[in-house]
C-alpha cells in the first residue's frame, strides 16, 4: 500500500473578513434560545435534492439541526431474495440497477465474486476490457456526481449538463459496446459478453486525449467560486476516526485523510499494473469530498492511457466458462472492488446448485449513510442538502 | 489545481461566467459544444449494436420459415420471465418443431438479450425500435408471434454486420450436415447446434 | 496477517471463557471462518479492533442468513430379534438439526492493510430464541446493517443503539428474507380488483377473493 498519494493541502480560500465567510461567524455563536420549540420536519421522500426517494427526519432547532434521521426503503426491491430463486447469469442484469449510473462496475463486483466462487479466471484482454470500462465508469459518476451537488448548491443545472455532455460521450461508446448506454449487462463469469468493435479504441482513446480539457475548463468554472468556497468550506466535517470506525468508504473516506483504496489494498484484476495515486484530503469538509473527486478524474485518466495503450489481443472469455447449466462448486465468498461510490462487496453462498443459496450486496451508499447525521449536526438545512449531496448515495444501491 | 490568491472578492465568480460565456458562444461555432439534436425532426445515427427488445427471424415465410423450434431455452433463461412458449402439436399430439403462441411482454422485458445468447438457433434478435409507446398499459405490450416475426432482410437492415456473421455461420453448418448427410447416406439428421455469439 | 487458528488461539488466550469454533469453507481458496458464542463475543470484537497486530478497525459487511431445520438419514446397522434370531438390519434414522439464523462479519483492517477475518455468530434456533449481541458498540458500520438484519430476518440485536426496521415500513409482519416466507397475495393487504391478485386470492379463499 505504498502508493504516492496526493494531499489536498493547498486549496483556494476566501480572504479572511470578507461577509462571505459567515459559517466561520455562526459556529462560534452561543448555542440558540433554550426557550425555542424544535420542529420536525420531513425532508422527502418526493424531493427535488435527495438524489432519489430518500427521506430524512430533521429535527429543527430553529434553522439549526438537532437530530437527523435518514429513511429509506422506498426503492426496495428485494434484489436479494429474487437472486435466490434465480440462476446466476440471471442475476447479471438486476446488478446493473444497483447502482444505475454505474452498471459496468456493478457487473464487475459481481462476476469478481462469482468467478472466485467458482475457480474462474477472465482472459488478459477482458481484463484490460474490464478496466478501461470501469475507469470510465469512474469518470461519468464523478464527473456527474460534481454537477449534481453544485446543483444542490445552486448553480441550477451548468455544470451538471456540462457534465452530461461528457457522459454523452461516454455513454455512446458503452451503447456501441454492449448494446445498451446505461443498463448494459457486460460482464460475464470469466470475461466479457463480447469484444471490443473495430475503432472502439480510436475512440476511446480520443475521448481521453480531450478529457483533461474539459476536466480544466470545469475546475476553472468551479474551484475558486467564492459562493462554492463559502458554502462547502468546514461544512460536514467527517473526522478521520469516525470514519474508520463507521466503514465509510470510497472518496468520502479519502477525503477525511484516510489512505484505502481497494484497487492498492486488494490489487484485484490487473490494478497492480498500472501506475496511479491515491488523492487524499485533509479536511473531511464538502470542498475536499468535492475536490478529490477531480483529482479521482485525473487518476482516472492516466489508468486509462495506460489500459488503452497496453490492451492484449486474445480471446474475452475463459474456456471452461459455461453459460447455461453453470454450478460454482460450494462455498462462500466476498468479492469486493472500488465503485466509483465506495466499496461495492457481493458476499455469495453457494451449495452447488445452479441459484445461490446467500446473495449479499454491500452497498457503500447505505454504509455510508451511518454518519449522515454526525456530520449534518449544528448545521443549517441548506447544509443538509449538500451534505447528502456530497455523500454521493443512489438509491438502487441504498434500497437494493 | 492552482494555487490562487484571491485579491478581489467576486474574481471566481467571473472566471466561471467566463466559462459559461464561452460554451455559449461556442454553441454557434463549435460543433463539439453543440450536443442535441433536433429530435423528432433529426435523430442520431443508429448504431450497429443497440438494442430495445426482442424479435423473432424468419427466412423467406413468415409462417414455414420461423427459424424458432420452440426448444423453450429463452424461456427458462428469461430473468424477468416475461416469455410465453407453446410448442405446435399435431393432429396425433406429437410435438411439432415450431411455435403456436409466443409471447413477450414487453412490459416486463428489461432488454437483457440473454435470450439472444442463448438461443441455439439464432431465432431470436434484439430490435432496435424505441417509440413504442400505446395507450392502454397492458394488452397492447403484450406481442404475439405476429408482431414478433420480422423477416431476415429486416434483420440486416438493422444490424447488418451481426446478421452477415449469422448468415455465414448458418451456411456453413448446413453445408457441413449437407455433406454428412450425403457422404453417410445415413437418415439421421444431425441437428446443427450453433451457439450465438 | 496470521492465520484463522493462530487468530482462534490468542483470542482464546485474551478472552478466557470464549467459544470459538473454526468454521471451514467448503470453498478450499478461500477463508475459513470463526464461530463465536454470544455470551464473550463483545470482548472478543474489542481485542480484535484494539490488538496492535490485527487492528481489525473496519468491519466491511454485515450479512444474515437462515439456516432451516435440515434432515439428515442415516444408515446404521443395529441388532434387532427377528423371527426369534437376532440380526444385524440396516435401519435408517432420521436426525434433524435445527435451523438457525446467523450473523456474519467480515473485518478488514485499514491500518495494516489486510484482512478479511470471517467472524459468525447464530442464533439458538429459528423461532423463539433469536437474539444476537450487537457489535455496534465497536464498529459503528455495522449499525445499518444489524437494522436490516433485525428488518428482514427478525434477528433481535440486543444492545443496538437503535434496533427498528430498515427497509420495510413501520407495522410491516413477517420478515421476508426468511426461508419459509409466504408472500400475501397482494401487499395492499386487502386484494385490489386486478386480474392477477383475485386469481392468487381465489387459490385461498375459494371465492370473489374477499376475506
Amino acid at each position: 500500500m505504498n502508493a504516492e498519494v496526493n494531499i489536498t493541502s493547498t486549496r483556494p480560500q476566501l480572504p479572511p473578513g470578507t461577509v462571505m465567510s459567515y459559517h466561520l461567524q455562526r459556529q462560534s455563536a452561543a448555542g440558540g434560545d433554550a426557550e425555542s420549540d424544535l420542529l420536525e420536519i420531513s425532508m422527502g421522500p418526493h424531493h427535488p435534492s435527495t438524489h432519489g426517494v430518500f427521506r430524512m427526519d430533521v429535527v429543527l432547532d430553529g434553522e439549526r439541526v438537532v437530530r437527523l434521521k435518514p429513511v429509506f426503503g422506498y426503492l426496495h426491491r428485494n434484489h436479494e431474495k429474487l437472486a435466490e430463486g434465480m440462476t446466476y447469469l440471471s442475476s447479471m442484469p438486476f446488478t446493473d440497477r444497483l447502482d444505475y449510473f454505474c452498471s459496468m462496475t456493478n457487473n464487475w463486483a459481481y462476476a469478481l465474486a462469482v468467478e472466485r466462487l467458482a475457480g474462474l479466471r477472465p482472459t488478459e484482454r477482458a481484463e484490460y476490457i474490464r478496466v478501461i470500462v470501469a475507469e470510465l465508469t469512474r469518470l461519468l459518476n464523478h464527473a456527474c456526481l460534481i454537477g449534481f451537488l453544485t446543483h444542490d448548491m445552486g448553480t441550477m443545472g451548468t455544470p451538471l449538463m456540462y457534465a452530461f455532455r461528457e457522459r454523452e460521450k461516454i455513454l455512446d461508446l458503452f451503447e456501441e459496446l454492449s448494446g445498451a448506454r446505461m443498463m448494459c449487462n457486460y460482464m460475464r463469469f470469466g470475461g466479457v459478453r463480447v469484444d471490443l468493435t473495430p475503432g472502439w479504441v480510436a475512440k476511446a482513446q480520443k475521448l481521453v486525449a480531450e478529457f483533461p480539457r474539459f476536466l480544466d475548463e470545469f475546475e476553472k468554472l468551479l474551484t475558486t467560486n467564492e459562493i462554492l468556497l463559502a458554502r462547502s468550506q468546514g461544512v460536514g466535517i467527517l473526522p478521520r476516526t469516525l470514519a474508520v470506525n463507521a466503514s465509510v468508504t470510497g472518496p468520502m473516506l479519502r477525503a477525511s485523510g484516510v489512505n484505502y483504496d481497494v484497487r492498492k489494498v486488494d490489487r484485484y484484476g490487473i490494478y497492480d499494473r498500472f501506475d496511479f495515486r491515491v488523492p487524499l484530503g485533509d479536511h473531511g469538509d464538502v470542498y475536499d469530498r468535492l475536490m478529490i473527486r477531480f483529482l479521482e478524474m485525473r487518476e482516472s485518466l492516466k489508468i486509462l492511457h495506460q489500459a488503452l495503450r497496453d490492451l492484449p489481443g486474445g480471446p474475452v472469455m475463459d474456456p471452461k466458462a459455461k453459460l447455461r447449466s453453470f454450478r460454482p462448486r460450494p462455498g462462500e465468498v466476498y468479492g469486493r472492488i472500488e465503485a466509483p461510490k465506495g466499496e461495492l462487496g457481493f458476499y455469495l453462498i453457494g451449495d452447488g446448485s445452479p441459484n445461490p443459496y446467500r446473495y449479499r450486496v454491500r452497498p457503500p451508499s447505505l454504509v455510508n449513510l451511518t454518519v449522515l447525521e454526525d456530520m449534518c449536526l449544528g448545521h443549517t438545512v441548506a447544509d443538509v442538502v449538500i451534505i447528502l449531496g456530497s455523500v454521493d448515495i443512489v438509491l438502487g444501491e441504498v434500497d437494493r | 489545481m492552482e494555487k490562487l490568491s484571491l485579491r478581489m472578492v467576486g474574481a471566481g465568480l467571473i472566471r466561471g461566467l467566463v466559462e459559461t460565456a464561452r460554451n455559449f458562444t461556442g454553441s454557434y461555432c463549435d460543433p463539439a459544444r453543440l450536443t442535441t439534436v433536433q429530435y423528432p425532426e433529426e435523430s442520431l445515427p443508429p448504431v450497429e449494436s443497440a438494442r430495445t427488445f426482442p424479435f423473432l427471424v424468419f427466412d423467406g415465410d413468415s409462417q414455414s420459415g420461423l427459424r424458432c423450434v420452440a426448444c423453450k431455452i429463452c424461456e427458462k433463461e428469461c430473468p424477468p420471465q416475461c416469455i410465453y412458449i407453446v410448442s405446435e402439436r399435431d393432429e396425433k399430439g406429437k410435438v411439432l418443431k415450431r411455435p403456436k403462441v409466443f409471447d413477450i411482454d414487453i412490459s416486463v422485458c428489461m432488454g437483457c438479450q440473454i435470450c439472444v445468447e442463448v438461443c441455439p438457433f439464432d431465432a431470436i434478435r434484439m430490435d432496435v425500435k424505441f417509440e413504442l409507446s400505446v395507450f392502454d398499459r397492458f394488452k397492447p405490450l403484450l406481442l404475439h408471434k405476429e408482431d414478433l416475426a420480422k423477416s431476415n432482410e429486416y434483420y440486416h437492415s438493422i444490424h447488418p454486420l451481426e446478421a452477415r456473421e449469422t448468415d455465414l455461420r448458418l451456411a456453413a453448418a448446413r453445408a457441413k450436415q449437407q455433406s454428412k448427410t450425403e457422404g453417410t447416406k445415413s437418415s439421421s439428421s444431425a441437428s446443427s447446434t450453433t451457439k450465438a455469439p | 496477517m496470521e492465520t484463522v487458528e493462530q487468530i482462534k488461539v490468542r483470542l482464546e488466550a485474551a478472552v478466557p471463557g470464549l467459544e470459538v469454533e473454526v468454521i471451514p469453507n467448503p470453498n478450499s481458496a478461500e477463508q475459513p471462518s470463526l464461530r463465536m458464542g454470544l455470551t464473550h463475543i463483545l470482548a472478543a470484537a474489542r481485542f480484535l479492533r484494539d490488538d496492535p497486530s490485527l487492528r481489525f478497525d473496519y468491519a466491511s459487511n454485515v450479512t444474515g442468513v437462515d439456516w432451516l431445520d435440515q434432515t439428515f438419514q442415516e444408515r446404521q446397522r443395529q441388532r434387532v430379534l427377528v423371527d426369534g434370531a437376532e440380526r444385524e438390519v440396516e435401519i435408517t434414522v432420521q436426525r434433524i438439526r435445527p435451523g438457525y439464523l446467523e450473523a456474519i462479519y467480515h473485518l478488514y483492517s485499514m491500518e495494516l492493510g489486510h484482512g478479511p477475518l470471517v467472524i459468525r455468530q447464530r442464533t439458538a434456533n429459528r423461532t423463539d430464541q433469536c437474539r444476537l449481541v450487537s457489535l455496534t458498540p465497536i464498529w459503528r458500520g455495522a449499525e445499518f446493517q444489524e437494522r436490516e438484519i433485525y428488518d428482514l430476518y427478525g434477528v433481535v440485536f440486543e444492545g443496538h443503539p437503535d434496533l427498528r426496521r430498515i427497509l420495510m415500513w413501520e407495522g410491516f409482519q413477517d420478515f421476508p428474507m426468511r426461508k419459509d416466507y409466504v408472500e400475501p397475495d397482494d401487499y395492499e393487504y386487502e386484494p385490489t380488483p386486478h386480474d392477477l391478485v383475485l386469481e392468487k386470492a381465489r387459490l385461498h379463499y375459494g371465492h370473489g377473493g374477499r376475506s
